[in-house]
Protein backbone atom coordinates (compact mmCIF):
# COMPACT_ATOMS: atom_id res chain seq x y z
CA UNK A 1 0.00 0.00 0.00
CA UNK A 2 2.43 2.35 0.81
CA UNK A 3 5.14 0.53 -1.68
CA UNK A 4 3.88 1.77 -4.48
CA UNK A 5 2.14 5.27 -3.47
CA UNK A 6 1.51 7.40 -6.44
CA UNK A 7 3.05 11.09 -5.93
CA UNK A 8 0.34 12.23 -8.63
CA UNK A 9 -2.77 11.77 -6.05
CA UNK A 10 -1.09 12.87 -3.14
CA UNK A 11 0.13 15.83 -4.85
CA UNK A 12 -3.14 16.97 -5.26
CA UNK A 13 -3.48 17.12 -1.62
CA UNK A 14 -0.34 18.36 -0.58
CA UNK A 15 -0.59 21.30 -2.96
CA UNK A 16 -4.14 22.17 -1.92
CA UNK A 17 -4.09 21.49 1.80
CA UNK A 18 -1.54 24.33 3.05
CA UNK A 19 -3.57 27.21 2.43
CA UNK A 20 -6.63 25.71 4.48
CA UNK A 21 -3.75 24.55 7.04
CA UNK A 22 -2.13 28.32 7.07
CA UNK A 23 -6.00 29.71 7.67
CA UNK A 24 -6.18 27.39 11.00
CA UNK A 25 -3.08 28.41 11.95
CA UNK A 26 -3.55 31.63 12.16
CA UNK A 27 -7.04 31.33 13.58
CA UNK A 28 -5.64 28.96 16.10
CA UNK A 29 -2.77 31.04 17.07
CA UNK A 30 -5.01 34.21 17.34
CA UNK A 31 -6.78 32.72 20.25
CA UNK A 32 -3.46 31.24 21.64
CA UNK A 33 -2.00 34.73 21.86
CA UNK A 34 -4.76 36.33 22.87
CA UNK A 35 -5.07 33.73 25.58
CA UNK A 36 -1.38 33.58 26.17
CA UNK A 37 -0.44 37.11 26.89
CA UNK A 38 -3.81 38.92 27.48
CA UNK A 39 -6.44 36.37 29.25
CA UNK A 40 -4.63 34.36 31.58
CA UNK A 41 -3.60 35.67 35.03
CA UNK A 42 0.34 36.20 36.36
CA UNK A 43 1.24 33.38 38.38
CA UNK A 44 1.48 33.81 42.08
CA UNK A 45 5.94 33.36 42.02
CA UNK A 46 6.81 34.39 38.95
CA UNK A 47 4.50 37.13 37.74
CA UNK A 48 4.47 37.72 34.17
CA UNK A 49 7.72 35.85 33.50
CA UNK A 50 5.19 32.64 33.27
CA UNK A 51 4.16 33.49 29.46
CA UNK A 52 7.25 32.66 28.53
CA UNK A 53 5.87 29.28 29.04
CA UNK A 54 2.88 29.43 27.22
CA UNK A 55 6.05 29.24 23.63
CA UNK A 56 8.58 27.29 25.64
CA UNK A 57 6.93 24.39 26.55
CA UNK A 58 4.59 23.65 23.55
CA UNK A 59 7.79 24.05 21.40
CA UNK A 60 9.54 21.95 23.49
CA UNK A 61 6.83 19.43 23.07
CA UNK A 62 6.98 19.12 19.65
CA UNK A 63 10.62 19.09 18.78
CA UNK A 64 10.35 15.63 20.68
CA UNK A 65 7.52 14.21 19.07
CA UNK A 66 8.17 15.37 15.69
CA UNK A 67 12.20 13.58 16.36
CA UNK A 68 9.76 10.85 17.90
CA UNK A 69 8.12 10.64 14.49
CA UNK A 70 10.95 10.65 12.44
CA UNK A 71 12.37 8.05 14.04
CA UNK A 72 9.56 5.60 14.20
CA UNK A 73 9.14 6.29 9.84
CA UNK A 74 12.99 5.44 9.14
CA UNK A 75 13.12 2.73 11.82
CA UNK A 76 10.09 1.17 9.50
CA UNK A 77 11.10 2.63 6.04
CA UNK A 78 14.50 0.80 6.47
CA UNK A 79 12.67 -2.26 7.67
CA UNK A 80 10.33 -2.55 4.77
CA UNK A 81 11.65 -0.21 3.04
CA UNK A 82 9.38 2.17 2.33
CA UNK A 83 10.74 4.89 0.32
CA UNK A 84 8.39 7.42 1.02
CA UNK A 85 8.84 7.00 4.70
CA UNK A 86 12.10 8.57 4.44
CA UNK A 87 10.63 11.78 2.38
CA UNK A 88 8.08 11.76 5.40
CA UNK A 89 10.89 11.60 7.76
CA UNK A 90 12.80 14.44 5.98
CA UNK A 91 9.98 16.89 5.02
CA UNK A 92 9.08 16.74 8.72
CA UNK A 93 13.04 17.69 10.59
CA UNK A 94 13.43 21.49 9.90
CA UNK A 95 9.97 22.29 11.83
CA UNK A 96 11.49 19.93 14.89
CA UNK A 97 14.86 21.94 14.79
CA UNK A 98 13.28 24.85 14.69
CA UNK A 99 10.77 24.26 17.67
CA UNK A 100 13.59 23.20 19.32
CA UNK A 101 15.62 25.95 18.83
CA UNK A 102 12.62 28.11 20.09
CA UNK A 103 12.48 25.67 23.65
CA UNK A 104 16.11 26.19 24.24
CA UNK A 105 16.02 30.03 23.39
CA UNK A 106 12.65 30.89 25.41
CA UNK A 107 14.65 29.06 27.80
CA UNK A 108 16.91 30.70 28.35
CA UNK A 109 15.09 34.06 28.18
CA UNK A 110 12.96 32.67 30.95
CA UNK A 111 15.96 31.60 33.17
CA UNK A 112 17.27 34.71 33.26
CA UNK A 113 15.08 36.30 35.58
CA UNK A 114 13.72 33.32 37.70
CA UNK A 115 16.64 31.04 37.88
CA UNK A 116 19.05 34.17 38.24
CA UNK A 117 21.23 32.32 34.94
CA UNK A 118 20.73 32.26 30.86
CA UNK A 119 22.06 28.71 31.07
CA UNK A 120 23.10 25.57 33.12
CA UNK A 121 24.41 22.71 32.25
CA UNK A 122 22.18 20.74 34.68
CA UNK A 123 20.45 17.40 32.65
CA UNK A 124 17.16 18.57 30.76
CA UNK A 125 19.08 21.58 29.10
CA UNK A 126 22.06 19.51 28.18
CA UNK A 127 20.41 16.50 26.79
CA UNK A 128 17.91 19.14 24.67
CA UNK A 129 21.01 20.90 23.38
CA UNK A 130 21.85 17.08 22.43
CA UNK A 131 18.59 16.98 20.55
CA UNK A 132 19.28 20.07 18.56
CA UNK A 133 22.33 18.69 17.17
CA UNK A 134 20.74 15.25 16.25
CA UNK A 135 18.34 17.55 14.14
CA UNK A 136 21.08 19.56 12.95
CA UNK A 137 23.28 16.48 12.06
CA UNK A 138 19.88 14.63 10.78
CA UNK A 139 19.69 17.58 8.14
CA UNK A 140 23.29 17.69 7.24
CA UNK A 141 23.24 13.93 6.32
CA UNK A 142 20.66 14.61 4.06
CA UNK A 143 22.47 17.72 2.42
CA UNK A 144 25.44 15.65 1.91
CA UNK A 145 24.12 12.04 0.86
CA UNK A 146 20.55 13.31 -1.29
CA UNK A 147 22.59 13.40 -4.74
CA UNK A 148 24.44 10.45 -4.19
CA UNK A 149 22.66 7.23 -3.94
CA UNK A 150 19.35 6.63 -2.37
CA UNK A 151 19.71 4.06 0.08
CA UNK A 152 23.21 5.20 1.09
CA UNK A 153 20.91 8.52 2.52
CA UNK A 154 18.59 6.15 3.66
CA UNK A 155 20.93 4.16 5.68
CA UNK A 156 22.93 7.11 7.32
CA UNK A 157 19.50 9.31 8.55
CA UNK A 158 17.88 6.59 9.68
CA UNK A 159 21.30 5.27 11.71
CA UNK A 160 21.33 9.01 13.10
CA UNK A 161 17.76 8.88 14.23
CA UNK A 162 18.11 5.70 16.14
CA UNK A 163 20.91 7.24 17.91
CA UNK A 164 18.94 10.04 18.37
CA UNK A 165 15.79 8.22 20.11
CA UNK A 166 18.00 6.90 22.80
CA UNK A 167 18.18 10.57 24.37
CA UNK A 168 14.70 11.38 24.12
CA UNK A 169 13.28 9.52 26.94
CA UNK A 170 16.59 10.77 28.98
CA UNK A 171 15.05 14.05 27.97
CA UNK A 172 11.93 13.43 29.63
CA UNK A 173 13.03 11.98 32.58
CA UNK A 174 16.00 14.05 33.70
CA UNK A 175 14.19 15.42 36.09
CA UNK A 176 12.66 12.95 38.00
CA UNK A 177 16.18 10.88 37.73
CA UNK A 178 18.56 13.77 38.57
CA UNK A 179 18.84 16.98 40.56
CA UNK A 180 18.05 19.31 38.28
CA UNK A 181 18.19 23.37 37.78
CA UNK A 182 15.15 23.00 35.85
CA UNK A 183 11.64 21.93 37.63
CA UNK A 184 9.68 18.65 36.71
CA UNK A 185 7.01 18.20 34.79
CA UNK A 186 3.90 19.91 35.62
CA UNK A 187 1.04 18.07 33.30
CA UNK A 188 1.35 14.25 34.03
CA UNK A 189 -1.32 12.16 32.38
CA UNK A 190 -2.20 9.98 35.46
CA UNK A 191 -1.75 12.05 38.56
CA UNK A 192 -3.55 15.73 39.06
CA UNK A 193 -1.39 18.17 37.21
CA UNK A 194 0.48 21.28 39.19
CA UNK A 195 -0.55 24.11 36.70
CA UNK A 196 -4.03 25.88 37.22
CA UNK A 197 -6.95 25.45 34.76
CA UNK A 198 -6.78 28.95 33.66
CA UNK A 199 -2.92 28.28 32.59
CA UNK A 200 -3.56 24.59 31.14
CA UNK A 201 -5.72 26.11 28.53
CA UNK A 202 -4.04 28.73 26.69
CA UNK A 203 -0.64 26.23 27.07
CA UNK A 204 -2.49 23.37 25.07
CA UNK A 205 -4.32 26.06 22.23
CA UNK A 206 -0.76 27.24 21.89
CA UNK A 207 0.06 23.23 21.59
CA UNK A 208 -2.22 22.85 18.96
CA UNK A 209 -1.08 26.05 17.31
CA UNK A 210 2.85 25.03 16.61
CA UNK A 211 1.28 21.39 15.56
CA UNK A 212 -0.57 22.96 12.71
CA UNK A 213 2.18 25.21 11.84
CA UNK A 214 4.62 22.07 11.97
CA UNK A 215 1.88 20.57 9.54
CA UNK A 216 1.88 23.48 7.43
CA UNK A 217 5.68 23.33 7.32
CA UNK A 218 5.79 19.71 6.47
CA UNK A 219 3.32 19.58 3.80
CA UNK A 220 5.37 22.54 1.63
CA UNK A 221 8.49 20.58 1.92
CA UNK A 222 6.78 17.71 0.95
CA UNK A 223 5.00 19.17 -1.68
CA UNK A 224 8.58 20.05 -3.16
CA UNK A 225 9.38 16.40 -2.57
CA UNK A 226 7.19 15.57 -4.75
CA UNK A 227 7.56 17.97 -7.45
CA UNK A 228 11.17 16.64 -7.47
CA UNK A 229 10.42 13.16 -8.03
CA UNK A 230 8.07 14.37 -10.57
CA UNK A 231 10.62 16.49 -12.79
CA UNK A 232 12.99 13.10 -12.56
CA UNK A 233 9.50 11.79 -14.50
CA UNK A 234 9.25 8.64 -12.17
CA UNK A 235 5.61 8.14 -11.23
CA UNK A 236 5.86 6.01 -9.07
CA UNK A 237 8.68 5.66 -5.93
CA UNK B 1 4.75 -13.63 6.37
CA UNK B 2 7.66 -11.47 5.38
CA UNK B 3 10.86 -12.25 4.28
CA UNK B 4 14.18 -13.03 5.66
CA UNK B 5 15.53 -9.77 5.02
CA UNK B 6 12.86 -8.06 6.38
CA UNK B 7 13.06 -9.83 9.54
CA UNK B 8 17.04 -9.44 9.64
CA UNK B 9 16.59 -5.84 9.24
CA UNK B 10 14.41 -5.82 12.21
CA UNK B 11 16.59 -8.01 13.82
CA UNK B 12 19.51 -5.30 13.17
CA UNK B 13 17.29 -2.04 14.28
CA UNK B 14 16.48 -4.05 17.48
CA UNK B 15 20.21 -4.71 18.35
CA UNK B 16 21.04 -1.50 18.16
CA UNK B 17 18.53 -0.22 19.85
CA UNK B 18 19.39 -2.63 22.87
CA UNK B 19 22.90 -2.04 22.43
CA UNK B 20 23.17 1.32 22.31
CA UNK B 21 19.96 1.62 25.43
CA UNK B 22 22.37 -0.40 27.70
CA UNK B 23 26.11 1.51 26.67
CA UNK B 24 24.17 4.81 27.86
CA UNK B 25 22.52 3.40 30.56
CA UNK B 26 25.94 2.58 32.09
CA UNK B 27 27.94 5.54 31.04
CA UNK B 28 25.40 8.02 32.43
CA UNK B 29 25.49 5.71 35.65
CA UNK B 30 28.66 5.65 36.12
CA UNK B 31 28.98 9.58 35.19
CA UNK B 32 26.39 10.01 38.16
CA UNK B 33 28.43 12.97 39.96
CA UNK B 34 28.08 14.83 37.17
CA UNK B 35 25.26 14.33 35.79
CA UNK B 36 23.56 15.79 38.62
CA UNK B 37 23.41 19.37 39.18
CA UNK B 38 23.80 20.04 42.77
CA UNK B 39 24.07 17.77 45.91
CA UNK B 40 21.65 17.94 48.58
CA UNK B 41 22.60 18.95 52.65
CA UNK B 42 22.04 15.08 53.19
CA UNK B 43 24.68 14.29 50.31
CA UNK B 44 27.07 16.91 51.31
CA UNK B 45 26.86 14.98 54.95
CA UNK B 46 28.18 12.26 54.11
CA UNK B 47 31.20 13.28 51.66
CA UNK B 48 33.99 11.63 53.50
CA UNK B 49 36.13 14.59 52.76
CA UNK B 50 35.91 18.38 51.73
CA UNK B 51 37.55 18.91 48.30
CA UNK B 52 38.47 22.34 47.31
CA UNK B 53 36.57 22.72 44.03
CA UNK B 54 33.50 24.70 42.85
CA UNK B 55 30.41 22.38 43.82
CA UNK B 56 26.86 23.38 43.64
CA UNK B 57 24.53 22.48 46.90
CA UNK B 58 20.41 22.72 46.58
CA UNK B 59 17.47 22.48 48.68
CA UNK B 60 14.90 24.91 50.45
CA UNK B 61 15.58 27.87 52.09
CA UNK B 62 14.20 27.45 54.93
CA UNK B 63 11.85 29.57 57.51
CA UNK B 64 12.83 32.76 59.12
CA UNK B 65 16.29 31.53 58.14
CA UNK B 66 17.33 34.50 55.97
CA UNK B 67 19.27 37.69 57.82
CA UNK B 68 21.52 40.28 55.83
CA UNK B 69 23.66 42.49 57.62
CA UNK B 70 25.22 45.28 55.25
CA UNK B 71 25.94 43.80 51.93
CA UNK B 72 26.20 39.61 53.29
CA UNK B 73 23.16 37.36 53.00
CA UNK B 74 23.03 34.64 55.45
CA UNK B 75 20.43 31.53 55.40
CA UNK B 76 20.10 27.85 55.63
CA UNK B 77 19.60 25.69 53.06
CA UNK B 78 17.61 22.51 53.81
CA UNK B 79 16.50 19.09 52.68
CA UNK B 80 14.33 18.98 56.10
CA UNK B 81 16.68 16.00 57.12
CA UNK B 82 19.70 17.75 57.23
CA UNK B 83 21.25 21.68 57.21
CA UNK B 84 24.13 23.86 55.70
CA UNK B 85 24.38 27.38 56.63
CA UNK B 86 24.93 29.52 53.79
CA UNK B 87 26.96 33.27 53.15
CA UNK B 88 26.44 35.21 50.09
CA UNK B 89 27.40 38.62 49.04
CA UNK B 90 25.96 39.66 45.79
CA UNK B 91 22.54 40.29 44.36
CA UNK B 92 20.39 37.12 44.68
CA UNK B 93 17.88 35.97 42.21
CA UNK B 94 14.31 37.54 42.32
CA UNK B 95 12.53 34.00 43.15
CA UNK B 96 14.98 33.63 45.84
CA UNK B 97 12.68 33.14 48.66
CA UNK B 98 12.34 31.92 52.19
CA UNK B 99 10.47 27.77 51.90
CA UNK B 100 11.33 28.14 47.82
CA UNK B 101 14.19 26.25 46.29
CA UNK B 102 17.61 27.36 46.03
CA UNK B 103 20.93 26.21 44.34
CA UNK B 104 24.00 27.89 45.65
CA UNK B 105 27.25 27.69 43.73
CA UNK B 106 30.75 27.98 45.66
CA UNK B 107 33.15 26.35 48.11
CA UNK B 108 32.29 24.19 50.94
CA UNK B 109 34.20 25.38 54.21
CA UNK B 110 33.14 22.38 56.35
CA UNK B 111 29.93 20.25 56.55
CA UNK B 112 28.04 22.87 57.76
CA UNK B 113 29.39 26.12 55.94
CA UNK B 114 29.37 27.02 52.81
CA UNK B 115 30.74 30.11 50.94
CA UNK B 116 28.75 30.69 47.69
CA UNK B 117 29.51 32.71 44.67
CA UNK B 118 26.88 32.64 42.48
CA UNK B 119 22.68 32.14 44.23
CA UNK B 120 20.66 30.57 41.50
CA UNK B 121 16.76 30.06 42.40
CA UNK B 122 14.75 27.08 41.87
CA UNK B 123 11.26 27.07 40.19
CA UNK B 124 9.12 24.25 41.57
CA UNK B 125 6.26 22.98 38.77
CA UNK B 126 3.46 25.13 40.51
CA UNK B 127 2.17 27.70 38.36
CA UNK B 128 -1.21 29.04 39.67
CA UNK B 129 -2.45 32.90 39.62
CA UNK B 130 -1.73 34.90 42.91
CA UNK B 131 -5.97 34.46 44.10
CA UNK B 132 -5.59 30.18 44.17
CA UNK B 133 -2.48 30.85 45.58
CA UNK B 134 -4.56 33.23 48.18
CA UNK B 135 -7.00 31.04 48.67
CA UNK B 136 -5.05 28.32 49.10
CA UNK B 137 -2.96 29.93 52.21
CA UNK B 138 -6.27 30.47 53.88
CA UNK B 139 -7.18 26.67 53.99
Amino acid sequence: MFKYFEPNKIFAITSKAPKYVLFLFIVILSIGLTEALILSPEDYKQSHSVRIMYVHVPAAWISLGIFSAITFLSVIGYIFKIRNFFLIAKSLAPSGLVFNIIALVTGSIWGKPTWGTWWAWDARITSMLILALFYIMYLVAWRIFEDEDNDKVFKVTSIITILGIINVPIIKYSVDWWNTLHQPASINILSKSSIHISMLFPLLTMTAAFALFSLLIFLMKYNTELIKIKNKGLDRL
Amino acid sequence: MYGRKVKLRFFFVLLILVTLALSVFLLIKSLEENVIFFKSPTEIKTLSEIGKKKIRIGGMVKKDSITIISKEIKFIVTDFKNEINVVYSGVVPNLFAEEKGVVAEGYLKDKNFFLATKILAKHDENYMPPEVKAALEEK
